[in-house]
């Protein structure tokens, strides 16, 4: 079995973002993709009311020999997958280290403590530098403005994962990503979202 | 291959743990499955209902948990087995019911799957569960990973048929919404009949008629059902041990607590002084295996989740064993090793192992930790909880809070459980003043309502969800009607259990498969009962504080309908029914006076403030497109349009 660029047992990764960004769904599809190459997955999600508006997070524990906690103990993550910006902060502090990888979307969703102007919400840039003073590994892409132009912003999440593949981390790829959403998603989605997981690609490595 | 249909005996499926009950239920046979819904157990009766036609089940979901537990009971007495699936307080809706079953017994399988939510995660309290067992003198199992929770779940039923006793299964948040590799095994065949007997003596548990009474003699009778429950766990293979043959410290775990204690103990890399008891069976605890585990090791320590329940019993059988044990130093809950309240994981088994055994353990390097700490701070703000963008309880609140204010005679509303329930912080206008129990907003307001006697004017307003109306909110309306309490109950009406994912509900038309019901009018309800009965949108802003403010002026028992539908409603499909801009010439900002009234006040995720240009924008990725932002805008600056279809 290839490990991909999985270089210690367990490999974990955190899928974080908002409620409503389709967090729970791309970690679902990866926990899938990795379960069907033979890995033990385990996934530990928050959802329920911490959907209303909260932060959200979806942990993924990947081994070749068992079960592991779903919860990722602290400063334990190997990627983490942000669909919001100050999220990525967030997983960071509690989850990080040196060597972990940062694939983090572009576009903010502001918490209501900003829109009330009680609070707010740092530049990009500043995310950007505080993340690179933490691990050397860090990669912004614009997936929901990219979603959008595939005419749905939800599609940012499969956008991501087409990211994460990319990265040559984890071990998998579009034919593993077909298989799954194939037969987890009526036939007429399952264009568009291949068309986004290669748009996640070629945003992390360029046109191919 | 759908892990419900699947006869390939063997084949592995990534579960989640409320997904692998289900599995285990389908394993077993199961005929009956009912509920009432609640986070994090729903997921079990709504993926029953998948199966419900190929696997031949009746699933339904029930009014609340006490009834599920009768339909489900009702099942068993026909000799089919059964399932009942709820929150954990749930369990206490329950409870009075069960108290009954446990005395009178059962006969087709039935089990119990209660799940807890350590940390509150999901609930609006952080209740514990398991103490049912010991009160109810019920057996108790806890699975402690997802293949266990399909494995523990199908012999539950041979459990209960080989004890004529009811089974709990506990599971909880990581468990039941987590998800895992799950072997799965053999489904058998789906032909079953039922029927009641009841002709045989008194006291038969086959062909007798099923009451508790004489009670003195079923009492005794569970007391025997507990004894050869006990006997079965001492041999049960769900009580594991991983570890030396006598290790420095023997941990004593249970449910998610298992994996927390094994990766601990695996981050610590001391696996040749730490031992990890797992414990599947809780409940009555099998003191001869207690006794050997205990003997292991002179350090114990309990991790479990949310009070000190096994703590509690091992100590216990310790106090008698102690001339053959010896004396223990114990670590748990109780002297604060483990934190009392909130969710357990790995790192608070690694910080109680690293104190106990005086490892030093460091989960981050001083200098990354530093600068995220730094990080933290100052780049990412808080996000409060808040209800989504179109959700008609924000217009709900915003509508009662105004209406209040211009009453202007301290009104407040009395709330209960679902999300409205956030209707206490800023989203919600801080206007809802209690929160508790389901259908207790009613019940507490139709006692403020009484007290006028003692010079209280305040004016009393009430708010429960469609579903909640049904599942406890009626006996209390009764009171309320029938004692002359002046109160308004406004029924939030979004048309499902929206909540935990649009479960259908008494109020709907349809089952849990999907098949027509004929749907309760709740306003007919209302109105049998002697109530005024009105219905506003709350979309429509003028129109609902115009109502709100008339019926604050009249007495006696009124309820007033908000009926809006959930803006995540699969109905909806998620179109939009307005487009919704703001006119950026309208719109004069910091000039206006209104102090950002739209962004600082409203604070809907979808309308944001844009500091460069000093104006109001839509977010239209987050906009759902429901318009009622463009009925508050002082200068009229937020224009809506008729959506295309």
């Amino acid at each position: 079995m290839k490990s991909g660029g999985m270089n210690k047992d367990p490999y974990n990764v955190i899928i974080t973002g908002v409620g409503g960004q389709g967090n729970v769904l791309a970690s679902r599809m990866l926990g899938n993709i990795l379960s069907d190459r033979g890995y033990f997955v385990t996934i530990g999600e928050t959802f329920g009311v911490s959907q209303r508006g909260g932060s959200v997070m979806s942990h993924l524990r990947i081994s070749k020999s068992s079960a592991w906690s779903p919860q990722i103990p602290r400063g334990q993550a190997d990627i983490i997958v942000a669909l919001e910006p100050i999220e990525a902060i967030r997983v960071m502090a509690s989850y990080g280290n040196d060597r972990a990888m940062v694939l983090s979307n572009t576009r903010p969703i502001y918490p209501v403590g900003v829109i009330a102007g009680e609070m707010e919400y740092p530049d990009l840039d500043g995310i950007r530098d505080a993340l690179g003073r933490l691990t050397k590994r860090v990669v912004f892409i614009g997936a929901t403005d990219e979603a959008m132009k595939l005419g749905n912003p939800i599609l940012g999440n499969v956008i991501m994962l087409g990211a994460v593949a990319a990265t040559g981390l984890l071990p998998f790829d579009r034919y593993d990503f077909k298989t799954v959403i194939s037969r987890s998603m009526p036939a007429d989605r399952l264009e568009i979202n291949l068309t986004a997981y290669d748009r996640g690609g070629e945003m992390l490595l360029g046109p191919r | 291959m759908s892990y419900l249909f699947d006869t390939n005996d063997g084949a592995r499926y990534l579960l989640m743990g409320n997904d692998a009950i289900v599995r285990g239920a389908l394993e077993a046979g199961v005929g009956v499955a009912s509920a009432y819904p609640g986070t994090p157990s729903s997921e079990i009766i709504e993926n029953l209902s998948r199966a419900a036609r190929e696997r031949n089940i009746y699933v339904e979901w029930s009014v609340n948990e006490k009834v599920a537990v009768e339909v489900a009971f009702a099942g068993s007495l026909a000799g089919l087995r059964s399932i009942c699936a709820m929150k954990q307080n749930g369990v206490n809706v329950a409870s009075d019911f069960l108290l009954h079953v446990a005395l009178s017994g059962t006969r087709g399988g039935m089990v119990l799957v209660h799940c807890d939510d350590p940390g509150a995660l999901s609930s609006i309290n952080e209740g514990e569960s398991r103490h049912f067992a010991r009160m109810l003198e019920l057996p108790l199992l806890e699975p402690g990973d997802f293949q266990e929770a399909k494995d523990m779940t199908a012999w539950a039923f041979e459990l209960s048929e080989e004890l004529r006793s009811l089974v709990m299964l506990r599971s909880v948040t990581r468990l039941s919404h987590a998800s895992g590799n799950v072997t799965i095994g053999k489904l058998p065949g789906t032909e079953k009949r039922a029927a009641f007997r009841y002709d045989g003596p008194l006291g038969d548990p086959d062909t007798g008629p099923v009451v508790t009474m004489p009670v003195p003699k079923n009492h005794l009778i569970l007391q025997e059902k507990l004894k050869k429950a006990r006997e079965a766990f001492e041999k049960s293979p769900f009580n594991t041990y991983t570890g030396p043959e006598k290790p420095e410290l023997l941990i004593i775990t249970s449910s998610a607590c298992n994996l927390y204690s094994l990766e601990a103990v695996s981050l610590l890399n001391a696996g040749g002084r730490i031992g990890v008891l797992k414990l599947g069976t809780t409940w009555p605890l099998p003191p001869e295996l207690i006794k050997k585990s205990l003997a292991r090791a002179d350090k114990i320590l309990f991790v479990e989740e949310v009070l000190p329940f096994t703590e509690e019993n091992v100590k216990i059988l310790a106090a008698e064993m102690a001339a053959d044990i010896g004396i223990k130093n114990f670590y748990g809950k109780n002297d604060g090793t483990i934190p009392m309240t909130g969710e357990i994981n790995p790192d608070i088994v690694v910080e109680a192992c690293a104190k106990i055994l005086g490892i030093e353990y460091r989960p981050m390097a001083p200098e990354f930790e530093a600068a995220a700490q730094e990080m933290i701070k100052t780049l990412a703000p808080v996000r409060d909880l808040t209800f989504c963008p179109g959700c008609p309880h924000r217009a709900s609140f915003w509508n009662i809070h105004n209406a209040l204010a211009m009453d202007n005679r301290e009104g407040f509303v009395c709330g209960d459980i679902g999300c409205y329930t956030l209707g206490f912080l800023p989203c919600g206008f801080n206007t809802m003043k209690t929160s508790h129990s389901m259908g207790s907003g009613i019940g507490i307001a139709s006692g403020f309502g009484k007290l006028g006697q003692f010079g209280m004017d305040q004016p009393i307003v009430t708010v429960c969800g469609d579903s909640t109306f049904f599942h406890a909110a009626i006996p209390a309306l009764v009171n309320a009607v029938h004692n002359k309490s002046d109160v308004i109950f406004i029924l939030l009406d979004n048309s499902g259990t929206a909540m935990t994912g649009f479960q259908p509900h008494p109020g709907t038309p349809l089952d849990a498969t999907g098949q027509e019901l004929p749907d309760i009018d709740p306003a007919a309800v209302c109105r049998s009962l002697g109530a005024t009965v009105e219905y506003a949108d709350p979309f429509d802003i003028d129109g609902t504080q115009a109502a709100l403010l008339r019926l604050l002026h009249e007495g006696g028992a009124r309820v007033l309908i908000m009926k809006q539908m959930c803006a995540l409603s699969p109905a909806k499909k998620g179109k939009k029914m307005f487009e919704v801009r703001v006119d950026e010439i309208a719109c004069i900002g910091e000039n206006c006076g209104c102090n950002r009234f739209c962004t600082r006040i409203f604070r809907c995720p979808g309308l944001v403030w844009d500091r460069e240009r000093g104006v109001a924008v839509v977010d239209e990725v987050i906009c759902a497109g429901c318009g009622v932002c463009a009925s508050i805008c002082p200068s009229g600056a937020i224009r809506k349009t008729e959506a295309r279809a």
